[in-house]
């Protein structure tokens, strides 16, 4: 077997490797596939469909990214990972990136040596309570039992939320969204909170999504956005801008319908250089010119892929909010390909 | 006082015992109403089962197993005027998932060799299992069959297990030419007796494969595939899930750590010293330890003591963590059933002149080991069933996948489905090896109790 090779050159590596760091984007290329950490399945976000293969939001950065460097949006390996195991996972390079619905915060970022590249979706913590209960704004949920999963920073964000608004409430305390739904289902809890995104993705799998609300309070800022190690820059460099192709493209109203006309020369000098006719941008990466084409390519520009997997048109149904672009009032605002 | 005798001269006719004490109604009166206290007993345990039946029944019986989404299902049920949370199940999910959650990502065009490898695991094990019904030459299969199953299920060219097996080949070869070679010596200056010989033998042997396996074996690898490259597509450790992964995991871990904990046993009760704190602080701090930390410590820790870069397979951390929690039980089970033995036994077997080694094979283990079935055996269930805990350290096994399946926005808030089939798959494995431990016991019981 293996196993006894495997071990041997693990020794014979441990000597070796501590040397022969190469860049992370080297790494990819030989390999010719991208590690990329998911979720171990998120609504809308990451999950494998019946073949096997991994569809979502969080999934279609994973894909873009692969097809900028590889040329392939299949060349993904997507690594499932769970809240424990993913900052391993990233920190000891078993993933080349993790694309996985997870927050932006200080500490993470400079405490546990991460680069968040950017934002690719703005949630925040959110109630859902029936219709039935008549309240219309989360002020008036003294003496409610919140569902409320242990260990998250939701559990945090809910204990400030209520301390700070001088009201009481009593957690009901799960582990999984699965149990979370089964519980709000069957009265256990008045309020279940969470992020924004996961109340409307668990609304819409119930029998009768009308007869509950979200209420309009947001209670936190969770900034989800891809993130690589510290200290590799070109590496950062290249998820960020690939990140980056993607809003700008849907800004420019590049779309991948028409991409290939776009490509071949517009009168926008912004599109061309983005899509590699004028400029070296592609070069200052250390790729060629076409590389933003083919992450847009890979499953469309933000829009699409918001469309695609969360939007309105899904039974997940997000409204866009805070993910429009800065031009439609939402926050999304790409530095200019320049 | 008349003094007529009458003795009869026929026997009388058998007659039938009276209906109330035979068939169905006589079963009844005696098992189900004795007295009215166990009629009430029985009264209100049928009242509960119909009532769980009555609830459980319909749901189960729903006619949603070609729906191809929750809310697909709903529509089925609601056509049928059923509605509410509980109408019915959403048999549609299982229907599209059985074979992701039987195979996990394995490529579905080689699914043919885990099944492969699975009904060889039968055929290897079958000469072990049923020693009294199959030919004992198939043991051979049994003793090559860990060198095919990794194969087949990893794939790879043939000249890795080669490899492996030729190491053996090396380390026996050594041995026999050292001990004859010590042997010889010890003809001509009679100092070195035949234990010592056989000694520097098996430690020569072992070097010699060691040596094979860590450095020799990897050019040797190398230049048969340059060579050759007779062997099957390779599957990444990252494509395995579900039941495979959970079988996989659960059959190496039971078959690697009955020997280890039959070792361990020993060396706890050994005189030697170093051997028996070696034992007693490895049993001790597994045992010690639940298992979850040992998997953190393979999918994490070892990931950052190692250097940036090195491939150790994920599965292979887990199947070593899980092994050594499984050997740790096992040591504490057989030690149950080596002191139950009397010490007439051990003494027996000392006074007909066996060394230690004859003794254990022949008189301490089969005894002990017989005792020790039931545990043995709940030893395995219970690793079989531990192996769903890799799901935390995201492994996709079957309750990992499970999850995976609800993230598909078609399929989110479904649960008893999942879970009821999963358990179902889990049943049949732990009960029918629960089954086979009463039979073993059966066959084994020679009478002493």
């Amino acid at each position: 077997m293996k196993k006894s090779v495997i071990l041997g050159a693990a020794t014979v590596a441990g000597l070796a490797a501590g040397a022969a760091a190469a860049g992370t984007m080297d790494d990819v290329k030989a390999r010719g596939k991208l590690n990329c950490g998911v979720t171990t399945g998120l609504v809308g976000f990451a999950a494998p469909d019946a073949n096997g293969e991994w569809k979502g939001f969080d999934v279609a950065v994973c894909r873009a990214v692969a097809a900028a460097v590889l040329g392939d949006a299949n060349a993904v390996e997507f690594v499932p990972t769970t809240g424990k195991t993913r900052f391993t996972a990233l920190a000891s390079g078993e993933v080349d990136m993790l694309a996985r619905n997870t927050t932006w915060t200080f500490s993470r970022d400079v405490d546990l040596k991460f680069e968040f590249v950017g934002i690719n979706y703005y949630d925040g913590q959110g109630f859902m309570v029936p219709k039935s209960l008549g309240v219309s704004s989360a002020k008036e949920l003294d003496g409610a039992t919140v569902c409320i999963q242990t260990g998250t920073t939701t559990e945090l964000n809910l204990a400030d939320f209520f301390r700070s608004n001088n009201i009481s409430y009593e957690p009901v305390p799960i582990e999984t969204n699965a149990e979370a739904q089964q519980q709000y289902l069957a009265g256990a809890c008045d309020v279940y909170t969470t992020d924004a995104s996961g109340l409307a993705a668990t609304r819409a799998t119930f029998e009768n999504p009308g007869d509950h609300v979200l209420l309009p309070e947001i209670i936190s800022k969770e900034p989800l956005g891809p993130l690589v190690r510290h200290g590799d820059n070109e590496w950062g460099d290249l998820v960020r801008w690939t990140l980056n192709a993607l809003i700008s493209a849907e800004e420019l109203g590049i779309t991948s319908a028409n991409i290939d006309e776009m490509a071949a020369g517009t009168e926008n000098p912004e599109i061309n250089r983005l899509l590699g006719s004028e400029g070296t941008l592609g070069e200052m990466l250390g790729l060629d010119a076409e590389w933003a084409k083919r992450a847009i390519k890979a499953g469309g520009n933000y829009g699409e892929i918001f469309a695609q997997n969360i939007g309105e048109d899904t039974p997940i149904g997000l409204a866009r909010g805070l993910n429009a672009q800065w031009t439609d009032g939402g926050l999304l605002y790409s530095p200019p390909f320049r | 006082m008349s003094d007529i005798g009458f003795v009869r001269t026929e026997m009388l006719p058998e007659q039938d015992p009276p209906a109330s004490e035979v068939g169905i109604i006589g079963w009844m009166r005696h098992n189900l109403f004795d007295g009215w206290f166990n009629s009430a007993l029985t009264l209100l345990s049928i009242y509960f089962v119909y009532k769980v039946l009555a609830a459980l029944v319909p749901w189960i019986l729903s006619p949603t197993w070609d729906a191809g989404s929750l809310a697909e299902c709903r529509e089925v049920l609601g056509a049928l005027g059923r509605e509410g949370h509980y109408a019915g199940a959403c048999w549609g999910v299982i229907n599209e998932r059985w074979i992701q959650l039987i195979f996990g990502f394995y490529p579905a065009e080689l699914y043919w060799r885990p099944i492969a490898a699975f009904v060889l695991l039968g055929v290897a094990l079958a000469p072990v299992l049923f020693s009294d019904k199959v030919p004992s030459k198939l043991l051979i299969f049994t003793i090559l069959y860990p060198f095919i199953f990794p194969w087949l299920l990893w794939g790879g060219t043939i000249w890795g297990p080669i490899s492996v097996v030729l190491g053996f080949v090396v380390g026996w070869l050594v041995y026999s030419a050292v001990d004859k070679a010590v042997s010889n010596l010890a003809l001509v200056y009679s100092a070195v007796d035949k234990a010592v010989s056989n000694l520097v033998g098996i430690i020569a042997g072992a070097v010699a494969a060691l040596i094979w396996w860590l450095i020799l074996s990897g050019y040797f690898v190398g230049a048969m595939d340059s060579i050759a490259a007779i062997g099957i597509e390779p599957v990444e450790s990252r494509k395995f899930g579900g039941f495979m992964l959970s079988i996989t995991i659960g059959v190496v871990a039971i078959a690697c750590s009955l020997p280890l904990g039959i070792v361990l046993a020993l060396g706890r009760q050994s005189d030697l010293m170093i051997v028996k704190y070696l034992s007693v602080g490895f049993i001790e701090f597994i045992r010690g330890v639940p298992l979850i930390t040992l998997l953190f410590v393979a999918s994490t820790l070892l990931n950052i003591f190692m250097p940036p870069g090195t491939d150790f397979d994920i599965i292979l951390r887990v199947l070593i963590m899980v092994t050594l929690f499984a050997s740790a039980y096992m040591a504490e089970v057989i030690r149950g059933g080596l002191a139950a033995l009397p010490r007439g036994q051990y003494e027996g077997a000392d006074s007909l002149g066996l060394n230690y080694w004859q003794s254990q094979r022949l008189i301490i283990m089969p005894q002990a080991l017989k005792i020790s079935i039931p545990g043995i055996v709940s030893t395995f269930i219970g690793v079989f069933k531990d192996t769903t805990l890799v799901s935390i350290i995201g492994l996709l096994d079957p309750l990992g996948l499970s999850n995976a399946i609800r993230a598909d926005a078609n399929w989110n808030g479904i649960v008893w489905e999942l879970y009821g089939f999963i358990a179902l798959l889990f049943f049949v494995f732990c009960f029918s090896m629960s089954r086979y431990s009463m039979y073993l016991e059966r066959k084994l019981h020679t009478g002493h109790r």
